[in-house]
């Protein structure tokens, strides 16, 4: 039988058309784009089912609904639950209204976190802090006490710090679905909403482990890396092991010589692509363990890669060696300004020069 | 004297027993609905109504009806919202307390038009006596053969169920009214879908309040023209006007709308006017997230006409200078209410029932709390209003659910019309802090 394609529907979002499948949402069509185009997502979690909808921060505007009905939303939308339809226009990073309510929502999301960025353990790998860096403001408007708890003992392996949750929901969606055994929820309401489990009852469950990775911010960390190191100053390598419970597919994190913790692995938008469980985690800790895939790929924005790049060891891809080896120079006499176009200069294609150690292409 | 359709037969002695609601009249809707009537033909006849939803929306009722998704199969539910919790609305209470069956007959009249084999009242959790009447009217009524199965011989089965609420504000939300239903936390959920696709357990439902399902039984009894007849244009039949604060006579009136608002506030048949010696200063003219309005502004629109208790009236204007007719709680405040300390309270009981689950509402509300608390106690400063004004802003349209916007409009509208007050208070926090201070200065007053 011949596999019958549905009809894509063409979405224009910041002025760049996409072609997505029907009832994918503006999120997921503005990340097929990527770049500045994707809105941020604070509680949206693409594995997890229901995720979204919750913090606000990619709110978008729609400025025309449909080819059929182009007449605009009347209300930002959140872009993670909105499913796009044909002929839709999206404003995100072009639009006024949506940058200033994204600073807002910053603000909302930073007034009951502590800004004590230097002292949490996920420092340099935190969304909300990677959020409030590209949209906030760099000072605050709230002078009121912040919103604290205690400490809620959770277990040997996993530490709960309300006071930094943003109530995201994400572990609630993971320990539902992912170890289909939960024993935590948020209790209470509004401001005094907390992740708790009631009667500070360990989780004990294989893939427990799994809501550290979930958690954008450091209110669910890993005690057995808890403190020991900054993430800045780790190395992450791809790596698997056979594993009767799980996928066994992880990021092993280096410390010199030292296996100093393990996660699952993350895609770009620091998602979880595979779950893994608690022994892979907490409990395979030395190299003989694990058979090494090689180094992961970390955005060269991200803090993790800071002092692990040399600008003079970047080899050049092989399309731009090309055109710096094919490079002529025209003499051009005409006025270039008026006619939009440029010549380029020798200089732009320095970087990419062939070095003397890089290998032939 | 104006025309009443809920509270005609409060008076009558035992109204609340089946036997007496029945000698004046009750259950004939059932009776001509399921025997002479197709569930279409009440649909029609709720459209011809153009009744607005009475819970604070005023989304037409027969619209929402109309808009029930009917796939093969699948059932489909009503749920009657009873979840009455908006600060200065009471009129929800008084209807299913005094008169149970109204309710029980306009929900199998509604039932049978939807097609619902079983029906939900919602009630809020405090209610716990309302309901114990409830269920009472609701054994009653099936005694009498009106509910269960085959009810009159038509093959029509219906059942009621009374489930009480946990108390909270929120579930007053259709869609978290539904996930608390379920037995789930009570979290308003992302919309589209709507009920009228996805509901009460993935099913199609309508979610109605208390006062729009008692008004059904008239309209199925009397038919919709009649019913569109009362009122002026699209604000079409009566409403129930809880009327608190600063009045003569406080308590539950049923008004044809279009009545003038000065009318209904200084007429013997309704408010009396204000308490003796005081003047009216600011009104809310329906429950406590609308607007607030000064006394100028909530007696005669912008061009000078009396303001009347209707849809389009009271919003005339925008939010600039008009309010919103919403749930019908209608408080009073006379020169001797502090609006500071009344807004600090508002966004007081927002705050506390705020779900927690979006990010705007969860921190906007309890940081809009404490600023207006700290004005309130004498520790403001001058740039805490133009936060306030922002923070509203910000608030306002970007939730998951209306509650967000409820908690904004209150603050913001106060700060619009009544922004020297809240200056006062921070110029001159040793006087403004004494017990019973109020601010003296300029001001409208009727």
């Amino acid at each position: 039988m011949e596999d019958i394609k549905p009809q894509l529907v063409k979405v224009t979002i910041d002025g760049i058309e996409v072609e997505v499948e029907p009832g994918t949402t503006i999120l997921q069509a503005a990340r097929k784009i990527g770049g500045n185009v994707a809105p941020p997502a604070m509680c949206y979690y693409q594995p997890l089912k229901g995720s979204g909808g919750k913090c606000r921060a990619c709110l978008v505007r729609v400025a025309a609904g449909s080819a059929k009905d182009p007449r605009p939303m009347p209300k930002l939308v959140a872009s993670c639950i909105t499913p796009v339809q044909d002929g839709m226009i999206v404003e995100n990073s072009t639009n006024e209204q949506v940058l200033t309510t994204r600073k807002a929502i910053v603000e909302f999301l930073l007034i009951n976190h502590p800004l004590d960025c230097p002292v949490c353990d996920q420092a340099g790998e935190c969304d909300l802090q990677n959020f409030a860096f590209n949209h906030g403001m760099a000072t605050t408007r709230y002078e009121e006490e912040r919103r604290t708890f205690e400490k809620q003992d959770i277990g040997p392996y996993i530490q709960l710090h309300m006071t930094r949750c943003i109530l995201c929901y994400r572990c609630v969606y993971t320990a539902d679905q992912i170890t289909q055994k939960r024993v935590h929820g948020v209790l209470g309401r509004g401001d005094a909403s907390e992740i708790g489990t009631y009667i500070e009852k360990a989780i004990d469950n294989d893939f427990s482990g799994n809501v550290i990775d979930v958690c954008p911010v450091g209110a669910l960390t890993d005690k057995t890396y808890r403190f020991k190191n900054r993430v800045w100053f780790t190395k992450p390598v791809d790596a698997h092991r056979d594993c009767p419970t799980c996928s066994g597919k992880t990021t092993v994190w280096y410390r010199g010589d030292e296996v100093i913790r393990v996660t699952a692995r993350k895609n770009e938008w620091n998602e979880v692509t595979e779950f893994i469980c608690n022994t892979c985690r907490f409990e395979k800790k030395k190299t003989s363990d694990w058979v090494i895939e090689g180094p992961t790929k970390i955005s060269r924005s991200s803090v993790i890669s800071a002092n692990k790049y040399r600008g003079d060891l970047i080899k050049p891809d092989f399309q731009r060696k090309l055109a710096a080896a094919t490079y002529t120079h025209v003499d051009d006499e005409r006025d270039t300004s008026q006619l939009g176009i440029q010549q380029l200069t020798p200089e732009r294609f320095a970087p990419v020069l062939p070095h003397a150690n890089d290998p032939e292409p | 004297m104006g025309k009443k359709i809920l509270l005609e037969h409060i008076d009558v002695p035992g109204i609340e027993t089946y036997d007496v609601y029945r000698k004046q009249g009750g259950y004939t809707a059932v009776e001509k609905a399921i025997k002479t009537m197709s569930p279409e033909g009440v649909v029609e006849e709720v459209k011809k109504a153009g009744i607005r939803g009475r819970g604070g929306a005023g989304f037409p009722m027969g619209m929402k009806w109309s808009f029930l998704a009917k796939p093969e199969g699948v059932p489909r539910y009503l749920v009657c919202n009873a979840d009455e919790s908006e600060p200065g609305t009471f009129k929800d209470h008084y209807l299913m307390k005094n008169i149970p069956h109204l309710l029980i007959e306009g929900m199998i009249v509604s039932s049978y038009a939807l097609g619902a084999n079983k029906s939900f009242i919602y009630v809020r959790g405090e209610l716990m006596y309302v309901i114990r009447i409830l269920e009472k009217a609701i054994a009653e009524a099936k005694a009498a053969g009106f509910l269960g199965k085959n009810i009159l011989g038509s093959g029509y089965d219906l059942e009621l169920v009374v489930h009480p609420g946990g108390g909270a504000y929120i579930c007053g939300e259709e869609t978290a009214l539904l996930e608390s239903l379920e037995g789930k936390r009570g979290n308003p959920r992302n919309k589209p879908p709507f009920p009228a696709v996805k509901g009460l357990y993935q099913c199609p439902t309508v979610v109605n309040n208390v006062e729009s399902i008692a008004t059904a039984a008239w309209i199925v009894n009397n038919g919709g023209d009649a019913y569109a007849a009362i009122g002026i244009g699209r604000s079409s039949g009566t409403k129930l006007i809880s009327a608190s604060g600063h009045i003569k006579k406080p308590g539950v009136y049923e008004i044809e709308l279009g009545v003038p608002v000065e009318e209904f506030l200084y007429s013997d048949e309704w408010c009396g006017g204000i308490r003796d010696g005081h003047h009216l200063k600011a009104l809310v003219a329906g429950g406590s997230s609308v607007p607030i309005l000064p006394a100028n502004l909530i007696t005669k629109l912008a061009n000078g006409e009396p303001r009347l208790m209707t849809y389009e009236s009271l919003s005339d204007g925008g939010f600039q200078t008009g309010t919103m007719l919403g749930s019908g709680g209608f408080i009073v405040f006379d020169e001797t209410a502090c609006i500071v300390r009344n807004t600090w309270n508002f966004s007081r009981f927002y705050h506390h029932e705020s779900c927690g689950q979006c990010s705007p509402c969860r921190e906007g509300t309890g940081w809009m709390e404490k600023v207006l608390h700290r004005i309130e106690h004498g520790h403001g400063s001058m740039h805490d209003i133009d936060l306030l004004v922002d923070v509203a802003k910000k608030i306002e349209g970007n939730t998951i659910c209306p509650l967000g916007d409820a908690a904004a409009w209150p603050v913001a509208s106060a700060i619009r019309h009544f922004r020297d007050e809240f200056e006062w208070h921070i110029t001159h926090p040793a006087e403004a802090t004494q017990p019973g201070a109020v601010f003296k200065g300029e001001m409208a007053l009727v």
